[in-house]
């Protein structure tokens, strides 16, 4: 079911996908509301599923994860038992953060994070050619990143 | 630079990022106060770069998400800077990553339906400047989006 937001509605969730962390009273200031007002607004937008949670940006490489990887794999076999073995076991792997089943040149795509170089060569070994039915295996090593607020 | 009661603290928020802050401080062992002031001088070192909001799209009628993967005209010296400045302008575009392989970057773009898509695809993405090559992926499902790192 999706929901239709006002153009209030859709100020208070531009604010809100910038900062998180930003309060009903700040938000009603910037907006001219009052808390009471804001403050139900965003009840109502979590309530429907659409502020659907936190995301906490970190600098990966001070903490020590140097390297993020874009992978995308080709199954060598298909079947639906062969995508739940795969599923279950590529789900399993803790360095991978993001695994989404996709349509074209790749049957998946996953986001991996390692310390460096050398750590992701052992995952790519050790985890990841090792998985279930896995065939085409392409790797980019991401540069930057940038996220948008989206059509808000 | 985060020591270990940081990484105990950034551990227990990136598995549960809606965490509350007192739930937190008991989950890392730390008193709320010391849990305030760590967590505000992470912020202040940039080792918490932001905290946003995720939005459901399809909760906003966005039925459609494509992975575009694009490797760009090398020859131009300003391809990278021009087509990210040209991305931006679309607002569908939801994220752009840049790469070291043999794709250049990448676009997480959403549509409202399949119609919605060719219309962006035409209008928006095929006039995007310096494209050497570029390919779609489209979602059919998130089998796994987490935010933990085995710290």
């Amino acid at each position: 079911m999706s929901v239709q937001p006002d153009a209030t509605d859709l100020a208070i969730l531009r604010l809100l996908a910038e900062d998180a962390t930003r309060g009903a009273a700040e938000i009603g200031r910037a907006l001219g509301l009052t808390q009471p007002a804001t403050w139900r607004r965003i009840r109502r937008l979590t309530e429907a599923g659409v502020i659907a949670g936190r995301r906490v940006v970190v600098d990966e490489a001070a903490l020590g994860f140097g390297v993020t990887v874009f992978l995308g794999i080709r199954l060598a076999v298909k079947g639906r038992v062969s995508l739940e073995d795969f599923e279950r076991a590529v789900t399993a792997i803790p360095e991978v953060q993001v695994v989404q089943h996709v349509l074209g040149q790749f049957d998946y795509r996953l986001r991996i994070h390692a310390r460096d170089i050398a750590d992701f060569e052992r995952i790519l070994r050790r985890r990841i050619m090792t998985l279930p039915g896995v065939g085409q295996v392409e790797a980019n090593v991401m540069l930057s990143e940038e996220r948008r607020p989206g059509p808000l | 630079m985060p020591d270990a009661t940081d990484r105990r603290i950034l551990r227990q928020l990136l598995a549960d990022p809606d965490i509350a802050n007192a739930a937190l401080a008991e989950r890392a062992g730390v008193t709320p106060a010391s849990l305030w002031r760590r967590l505000e001088r992470m912020r202040e070192t940039g080792v918490i770069r932001a905290t946003l909001t995720r939005i459901d799209w399809r909760k906003l009628g966005y039925e459609v998400q494509v992975s575009l993967r694009f490797t760009l005209d090398k020859t131009h010296p300003r391809a990278f800077d021009e087509f990210i400045a040209a991305a931006r302008r679309v607002p569908e575009v939801t994220e752009i990553q840049t790469f070291l392989g043999s794709v250049d970057l990448r676009l997480s773009v959403i549509a409202r339906d399949m119609a919605h898509w060719q219309q962006l695809y035409r209008e928006s993405i095929l006039t995007l400047p310096h494209v050497a090559d570029s390919d779609a992926l489209m979602l059919v499902s998130t089998i796994k989006d987490v935010q933990e790192l085995p710290l």
